[in-house]
Parts: structure tokens; C-alpha cells; sequence
């Protein structure tokens, strides 16, 4: 399976090569579903917070994308950022429209590390509340409208 | 038909011949000049009043009016087909934007239309880009080239991260990894992987996604890939024929003279020039795909298949009605009052007129609406029935009744129509049942006893009909018009259930030949009513007779 090898792959990578600073690996016992720890450096307004990323990974992967999301549960909450809301669902476009097979997981990770790191104020999407109440479990299944590349 | 009538068809035709001969062709043309004394043959497909002219299409027919499209733009361009036709998919298939646009910036026509990379792409990648800009198509190259281009192709940190270690020889997909794959292919920006990805890639596009649009695989890169290049990287020929399929959906939606049939797994178009925006203010252009006498549908709207005799604009405005809750809110208008201290709303279902407001406990009368406390001593008889306010809240109260009552008096004969109709399936295998029945009780052939099916066809046709002259009639001002429109109506109706009465009843083997004279006569009569009512509502919408008592999205 084109998944399974390609993900084979990207963890010997991270074996090998390790992973960028302030990302760690936390588990992938299959090649389902994999575990990251995130953290932003430097003077941001979530130094000193830790969140942990969850992969999800369909027989299409690298064709479609991964589900990625924020894990909430009683260690890790989804950080406070206009694009993530507080299920840990992420609109973000690089895991939607602007997905390309030639992205890894890793390179997701940095992108979400850098989206965390640009934010400037801490605060919840327009109409989280709403979103939250009838989100699908899979953030695939929402289609997220990109309308906003600042932050 | 009323002579009136007959004479109204020659006048329309008059007007119309050189149209309708237009479209035939030569061997029909002496049957033409038999219109003049035959007053109805059905051997001739002529157009009546209520139908319009258009034209159906098959895939192949529509993939050669875009090939003609895409050579006149190669040819102007001096590009290679393939090239005009990523161009022409981009301008949306609107030739005179595109030379226009072309003429004016050839190269960011091309960048834009995903055709060459970006000439100072911000990653410095374009060395070779420019002398290669109208290259198209796949490249294949050996293993060797491959590798080399793939360190190239590392343009931003996250890819240099992930370039897979290159080996001298061997060439990485660095989509699957799988360095045993030897046939690469890449578009004009050199983001190269192997075949069977881009097979992975195309064919999830074009069957999940239902994507025409085959952007390259690279990160942030935007350039379109050819036809030639998704067929040379497609295994199935499957997949081939529906990215076809997609590219002829595509063009005719581009096309306002053309549509799509709806029907699932349908390809045909129709295409029908007639119907623009304007004229559907006056008709209701229903047409049929030509692939099945099912598919037919309106080229206007898609509120229903057929919504003859009423037009798109007011036909959307009376389903929006239907389905509107506002209706309830009339009802409960109709049938409650508001406690006029805690505004509670109150369904009188019984009892004297002296009311207790179970939240709040005042006290008032249900007649006047005033405190209980000012009627004295004249327990249970209201004596200020007649002072202004209690009246103005009754006559309010009174019109909102009767505007409810008018809109269930259409809806409701409207819906029970349309229940008829749903149930036409059963009416269908009761039919089937009886005609059986019939062969064997009686001397009737298979073919003699057709006339029952043929009936229940009429029928459920005549039941659109009917449905929708109530939806019209709601909207119709008051007036003499509106008598005529509702006299055909009922004439109609009349004679539908009718006939619809005559199939549904037990049948009698003694006298099965009267009854099979009885329904052929009433079903030819229900046609023949059927056909008056389009036809003069038609009439009426050229004319302009029809006064709508609303305001119609579209008209003036």
C-alpha cells in the first residue's frame, strides 16, 4: 500500500534525522494514527504551553490529506487561535484545498508551529461555539472557508 | 377545441413557419402544406404554442463543438491544441475574453492559466522554464535525470527536508518512496514523480472529487496539466472517459444555451438558444434530453421536471409557499389571541368567553378583548362589542382567516394532486393486474387492451397539469382572465377525475368493449382538455393577459 510505505518512510526519517525543534513524536504504534508533541519558541503568546497533535492517516495518504487536529483531553487543550477551534478542529488550508502529496507530516508540523508562532492576540474563532456543537468527528468532513492568511 | 382555438393555432403557425421549416428538412415539407386543411397530425413533431424549439446533443456531439472552439484558438494563437484548450477552460470557454485578454498579455494569460511557471518564481527555479514555456506534455526521462531534477526541486526548507537521500542512479518519488518505479513523468515545472502516483493523483481527483482541473502535484504549485499528459498517466481507460465527461460538463455550463441533462448517469445536452432570460418571463421551455422519454426537464429552472403551464419565476415562488412555515404562523394568527397583559398565546378550545390567562392570571373577555373586570354585572355577554378597538382587533383578526383560508382552498387541491401522482405507481400495477384480468375474462388481445395504460399516462400527465394551474391561480388577480384560466381548470379537472374514476372501477366482463370505448373517448377528450389549458395559458403569458397579484421576480 502506496500509505503504509510512504509513512514507513517518513518514520525513518524521524528516526534518523530527528524532528525540528520544539516537535516530538509521541507515538505512532500504527500507520493510522500518530501522536506529536508542539511547542512554540521564542516570545510568542503560547511560550511555556505545550499542545499535542493528533494524524489520522487514510489508504489514500500522501494523495489525500491527513486529518490533523489539536488533542483535548484531561493533559493537552487545543491552544487559543483564531483558526483552531476548542474541539481541536484546525482551518487551516494547507490540510484542505492547498494539500499536496509532496507535504509530510512533519512539514504540517511546522506549518501549524509557524501559524501558532504569528498569532498575536489569543482568542477562539467567530463562532466556535456553534461549530463545536455539530462538528463531525473527523475535521475532513467540515469545509473550512480560507478567507484569512495573516495569522 | 372551439373553433376559436383552431383559428388561434393558424395565426401563431403564420407567424412561426419559416422557423418550422427552417427545421425540417425536405421530405416534411409537402406534409406542411397538408397543415393547411388537417387540423391535427400527430405523424408531424410540430411545435405547439406551449413548447419550445431546441435541440438535443450527445457527449461526442458537444466534444465537437469544443474542438472546433479550441482550433479556432490554436489556430489565431499559433499554440498546440492542447495548449488552447487549457487556456479556453480557464476563460471559462469565452473566446472573445480570451484573444482579447491574449492579446494583451500572452504570458500571464499562460501563467494564469497554469500553462508555464511564474517567470521570477520567488524559489529562483525558472532556468529553464523560459526557454521551455510552450513545452507540453509528459516527459519521460531516465532514472539518471530524474535524480538530478529532484535536488532542484527541494526548493523551500520543508522540501529539503523531506528530498528523499538521492543515490546516483536511482530516482525517488518523493511522494511514495518507492525508488523500483522508472517511469516519471512532470509538467513544464519539473516537479517530477512517478507514474503510478500521478495515476493515484488523477484518478482521485477526477472520481472523488469530480476535478477537471489537474493542478500539479508540487507545493504551491499551480500549473494545469494537459490532456495528453492525464492520459499518458492514466492506467484506466475508465477514469480517462469520465475526466472527458467532466471537461464536456464544464464547457456546457460555461454555455448559457446549453444544459446538462439531470438525470443520473445521463450525458446528453440540450441545447436550446430560445430560452434566454427574458423569454421565460413568458414560456416555460420543458425539454427532454432525447436519451429517454423520462428525462425531460425545464431549461429554465430545476424547480420541477414539468411545471407547465406556470413559469419558473412564479412556479419557485408558490413551492417556497408550500414549504415556508410561515403558513403555520397564519394559522396560529388565525386561531389564537394574545393575552393582552403577559402576550401568552391562547387557543380558545371551549368553555364561556370569560378567560383566565393560565401564566399570569389576568382576567379579559375573549369577545372584546378587554379586562373582565369592566363588564359589570353582564356576566357572559359581551355589551362592548361594537367600541372601536374591539373591532379594529376583529377585523384584523378576520382578514387573516380569510387570507389563510384562500391559500389552504389552492394548496390543498394542489397537494392532492400531487399525492395522485405519488401514488401513480400502484395506479400503474392495479392497471397491469386489471389488464390481465381482462385478456383472460374477455375476447381483448394484449395489444387491444392498452387503452388502460394508456389512460393512466394521460392521467398522471394531466395531474401535473393540474397541480400546477392551482400554484398559477393563487398568484392570478381577480378578474375575468382569472374565471377563464379557472374555467379551463375545472373543465379539466373534471374530466380528469373523471377518467380517473372510470380505471379505478371494478370492471364488468359483460360489458368490457363499452368500457373500452368509454376510456379511449374520455382519454382522448382529457388530452384534447389538457392541451387547451397549456395551450391558452401560453397564449395568455404572450399576451400578457396574466395579472399576477404579487409581485414576480423577473417581470415588471
Amino acid at each position: 500500500m502506496t500509505s503504509t510505505r510512504r509513512l514507513q518512510k517518513e518514520l525513518m526519517d524521524i528516526q534518523t534525522n530527528g524532528t525540528p525543534v520544539g516537535i516530538k513524536l509521541l507515538s505512532a504504534d500504527d500507520f493510522q494514527t500518530w501522536y506529536f508533541s508542539i511547542e512554540v519558541l521564542g516570545e510568542t503568546v503560547f511560550a511555556g504551553e505545550q499542545f499535542a497533535l493528533k494524524f489520522r492517516f487514510d489508504q489514500q495518504y500522501p494523495i489525500s490529506s491527513p486529518a490533523v487536529q489539536f488533542v483535548v483531553d484531561d493533559k493537552y487543550k487545543a491552544p487559543e487561535h483564531p483558526h483552531v477551534y476548542s474541539n481541536g478542529h484546525i482551518c487551516a488550508s494547507i490540510l484542505g484545498s492547498e494539500w499536496s502529496p509532496v507535504l509530510t507530516v512533519i512539514a504540517v508540523c511546522v506549518t501549524l508551529q509557524s501559524m501558532l508562532a504569528s498569532c498575536k492576540k489569543k482568542e477562539r474563532p467567530v463562532g466556535n461555539d456553534r461549530y463545536v456543537l455539530h462538528a463531525p468527528d473527523n475535521p475532513k468532513k467540515t469545509r473550512f472557508e480560507y478567507h484569512d492568511d495573516t495569522v | 377545441m372551439s373553433s376559436n382555438d383552431e383559428y388561434s393555432d393558424n395565426e401563431y403557425y403564420d407567424e412561426e413557419d419559416e422557423d418550422v421549416y427552417d427545421m425540417e428538412d425536405d421530405g416534411s415539407a409537402s406534409e406542411m402544406e397538408l397543415d393547411g386543411t388537417a387540423d391535427y397530425d400527430p405523424s408531424r413533431p410540430s411545435r405547439k404554442l406551449y413548447e419550445v424549439d431546441y435541440d438535443t446533443l450527445t457527449q461526442e456531439d458537444v466534444g465537437r463543438l469544443m474542438i472546433a472552439d479550441v482550433e479556432n484558438i490554436s489556430g489565431i494563437f499559433g499554440v498546440d491544441p492542447d495548449i488552447a484548450s487549457l487556456m479556453l477552460r480557464w476563460a471559462d470557454w469565452n473566446k472573445e475574453k480570451l484573444i482579447e485578454k491574449y492579446m494583451d498579455n500572452a504570458n500571464a494569460v499562460s501563467v494564469a492559466a497554469g500553462i508555464s511557471p511564474p517567470e521570477k518564481a520567488p524559489e529562483g527555479r525558472s532556468q529553464s522554464s523560459s526557454s521551455r514555456q510552450n513545452a507540453l506534455g509528459p516527459r519521460r526521462s531516465s532514472a539518471r535525470r530524474g535524480a538530478q531534477d529532484s535536488v532542484k526541486s527541494g526548493k523551500t526548507k520543508l522540501m529539503e527536508r523531506i528530498s528523499p537521500p538521492i543515490e546516483d542512479a536511482k530516482f525517488v518519488c518523493p511522494i511514495c518512496f518507492d525508488d523500483t518505479q522508472t517511469e516519471t513523468l512532470a509538467l513544464p515545472c519539473e516537479h517530477k514523480f512517478c507514474k503510478s502516483c500521478w495515476d493515484a493523483y488523477i484518478t482521485s481527483k477526477v472520481r472523488t472529487e469530480a476535478e477537471s482541473r489537474i493542478a500539479c502535484m508540487g507545493e504551491g504549485c499551480s500549473l494545469i496539466a494537459p490532456d495528453q499528459f492525464v492520459r499518458s498517466a492514466l492506467e484506466d481507460s475508465e477514469t480517462w472517459e469520465r475526466f472527458q465527461e467532466l471537461l464536456v460538463r464544464h464547457f456546457v455550463s460555461e454555455m448559457p444555451n446549453l444544459k446538462y441533462c439531470p438525470y443520473p448517469s445521463c450525458t446528453h445536452t440540450v441545447s436550446c438558444p430560445s430560452a434566454t432570460k427574458s423569454s421565460l418571463a413568458t414560456t416555460v421551455p420543458i425539454v427532454n434530453c432525447g436519451a429517454s422519454t423520462t428525462h425531460s426537464f425545464c431549461f429554465g429552472c430545476n424547480v420541477d421536471s414539468d411545471h407547465r403551464p406556470v413559469i419558473c419565476a412564479v412556479a419557485k415562488m408558490w413551492l417556497q409557499k408550500c414549504r415556508d412555515d410561515s403558513e403555520t404562523a397564519n394559522w396560529i394568527k388565525s386561531n389564537t389571541k394574545e393575552c393582552s397583559k403577559c402576550q401568552s398565546t391562547i387557543e380558545k378550545n371551549g368553555g364561556c368567553n370569560h378567560m383566565t390567562c393560565k401564566k399570569c392570571k389576568y382576567e379579559f373577555c375573549w369577545v372584546c378583548m378587554g379586562p373582565w373586570s369592566e363588564h359589570g354585572t353582564s356576566w357572559y355577554n359581551c355589551n362592548r362589542y361594537d367600541e372601536k378597538a374591539s373591532v379594529d382587533a376583529r377585523d384584523a383578526q378576520s382578514k387573516s382567516r380569510a387570507s389563510l383560508e384562500r391559500y389552504l382552498h389552492y394548496y390543498n387541491r394542489w397537494a392532492n394532486h400531487e399525492q395522485s401522482k405519488k401514488l401513480s405507481v400502484e395506479l400503474y400495477a392495479k392497471t397491469e393486474k386489471k389488464m390481465e384480468e381482462m385478456q383472460v375474462t374477455s375476447e381483448l388481445s394484449w395489444i387491444e387492451v392498452q387503452f388502460m395504460k394508456k389512460a393512466v399516462d394521460e392521467v398522471i400527465k394531466c395531474r401535473t397539469t393540474l397541480m400546477w394551474t392551482y400554484g398559477m391561480a393563487y398568484y392570478l388577480e381577480r378578474g375575468n382572465e382569472k374565471e377563464l384560466f379557472e374555467d379551463n381548470q375545472r373543465d379539466l379537472e373534471r374530466a380528469v377525475e373523471d377518467l380517473s374514476e372510470l380505471i379505478e372501477s371494478p370492471f364488468d366482463p359483460e360489458v368490457i368493449k363499452t368500457l373500452r370505448q368509454k376510456v379511449t373517448d374520455k382519454t382522448v377528450y382529457v388530452q384534447k382538455r389538457n392541451e387547451i389549458v397549456l395551450e391558452d395559458t401560453a397564449k395568455g403569458f404572450q399576451e400578457g393577459r396574466w395579472i399576477w397579484n404579487v409581485p414576480v421576480a423577473g417581470l415588471d
